[in-house]
C-alpha cells in the first residue's frame, strides 16, 4: 500500500465511523461534533482527489459555519430529551432501507469499474476562470439563491406581532428568560 | 487508491444518511442526515472529476454549488425549526402532525 492508499483508509474509517457516530449517539450534541469529525474527514478526501480548493471551502463551510448554526439550533429549540434522544419505532426498516441502497449501490459499483485516468486535479487559476468564464450564470444565480435564503430565514425566525418569541405552552418560565435577544426578539 | 474505492465510501455515507433521514425523530438530526448525503453527493462529484473528466473541472465547479446550496437549505431549515419550536413546542417530526387526516 502507498502512503495515498494509507492515508485514504485513515479518512474513510474517520468519515464513517463519524457519520454512524452521527446516526446512533443519543445525544444530540455529540451528534452535531460527530459531524464535524466526519465533514472535516471529507475534507482529507477532497484533498487526497486533488482538489485543494473545495478542501478548503469545506472546512470553512461545513466545519465553521454550518456545524455552528445546527449547535444552534439544538439549543435554541432546547429538546427536553437533549442528551437520551429516542428514535422512531420504525428504526429497523430503516436499517433495512439503508442496507439495501448500499448493497444495491455497492454491487453496481464493483460490476462496473471504469477505466480512470491519473488522478489529476485543476489549479486554482483554473477553477476560478472557468467559475468566472462558463459558469458566471449559474454562480450569480447561487449568490441571489444565497440572499433569497438569508432574507427568507429572517422573516422566517422573527417573531410576529404579538408574539413573545417564546413557545406557547413553555412548561418552566423561569429558563426561558434568557433567551430575549435570541432570533425569536427583536434586536 | 482507486476510484471504486472513493465510490463505495460515498455509498456508505449516503447508506448511513437515508438511516438517519429515516430513523431519528428530531428535526435537527434529520437535517444533520441530509448534510451527509449531501457530502457523499459532493465525494462522488469529485472523484468523477479527478478521475474521469478530461478537464478536471465539472465535478469541482458542481461540488460548490452543492455546498452554496446546503448552506442556504442550513439557514432556512433553522428558521422553520425555530418557527416549528415556536408554534408546537416541539422539535420532532412525528409530533407536528397537525395537519395529519
Amino acid at each position: 500500500m502507498d502512503a495515498s492508499a494509507v492515508a485514504f483508509s485513515f479518512l474513510a474509517v474517520m468519515v464513517i465511523g463519524g457519520a454512524l457516530g452521527v446516526v446512533v449517539t443519543r445525544n444530540v450534541a455529540h451528534a452535531a461534533l460527530f459531524l464535524l469529525l466526519s465533514l472535516a474527514s471529507v475534507g482529507g478526501v477532497f484533498i487526497l482527489l486533488v482538489a485543494e480548493f473545495l478542501a478548503l471551502v469545506q472546512i470553512l463551510i461545513y466545519g465553521g459555519a454550518i456545524t455552528i448554526v445546527l449547535l444552534f439550533a439544538l439549543m435554541l429549540t432546547r429538546a427536553e430529551e437533549f442528551t437520551n434522544v429516542r428514535d422512531n419505532p420504525q428504526w429497523a426498516v430503516a436499517a433495512v432501507a439503508a442496507l439495501s441502497i448500499f448493497g444495491v449501490l455497492g454491487g453496481v459499483i464493483l460490476n462496473n469499474k471504469l477505466d480512470t485516468q491519473e488522478l489529476a486535479g485543476p489549479s486554482l487559476e483554473e477553477l476560478g476562470t472557468e467559475l468566472f468564464t462558463n459558469w458566471v450564470i449559474p454562480f450569480e444565480i447561487a449568490s441571489l439563491v444565497l440572499l433569497v435564503a438569508l432574507i427568507g430565514a429572517i422573516i422566517l425566525a422573527r417573531a410576529a406581532d404579538g408574539d413573545d418569541g417564546q413557545p406557547s405552552d413553555a412548561q418552566d418560565p423561569s429558563s426561558l428568560t434568557d433567551t430575549d435577544g435570541t432570533p425569536g426578539g427583536r434586536s | 487508491m482507486e476510484l471504486y474505492h472513493v465510490e463505495l465510501l460515498s455509498a456508505a455515507l449516503f447508506a448511513i444518511g437515508i438511516y438517519g433521514v429515516l430513523a431519528r425523530r428530531n428535526s435537527v438530526l434529520i437535517l444533520i442526515s441530509i448534510e451527509l448525503m449531501l457530502n457523499a453527493v459532493n465525494i462522488n462529484a469529485v472523484a468523477y472529476s479527478a478521475f474521469l473528466d478530461p478537464g478536471r473541472l465539472v465535478g469541482q465547479v458542481i461540488t460548490i454549488f452543492v455546498i452554496t446550496v446546503a448552506a442556504a437549505e442550513v439557514g432556512l431549515a433553522m428558521a422553520i425549526i425555530l418557527r416549528l419550536y415556536r408554534t408546537m413546542s416541539t422539535a420532532n417530526a412525528d409530533e407536528a402532525d397537525s395537519m395529519k387526516w
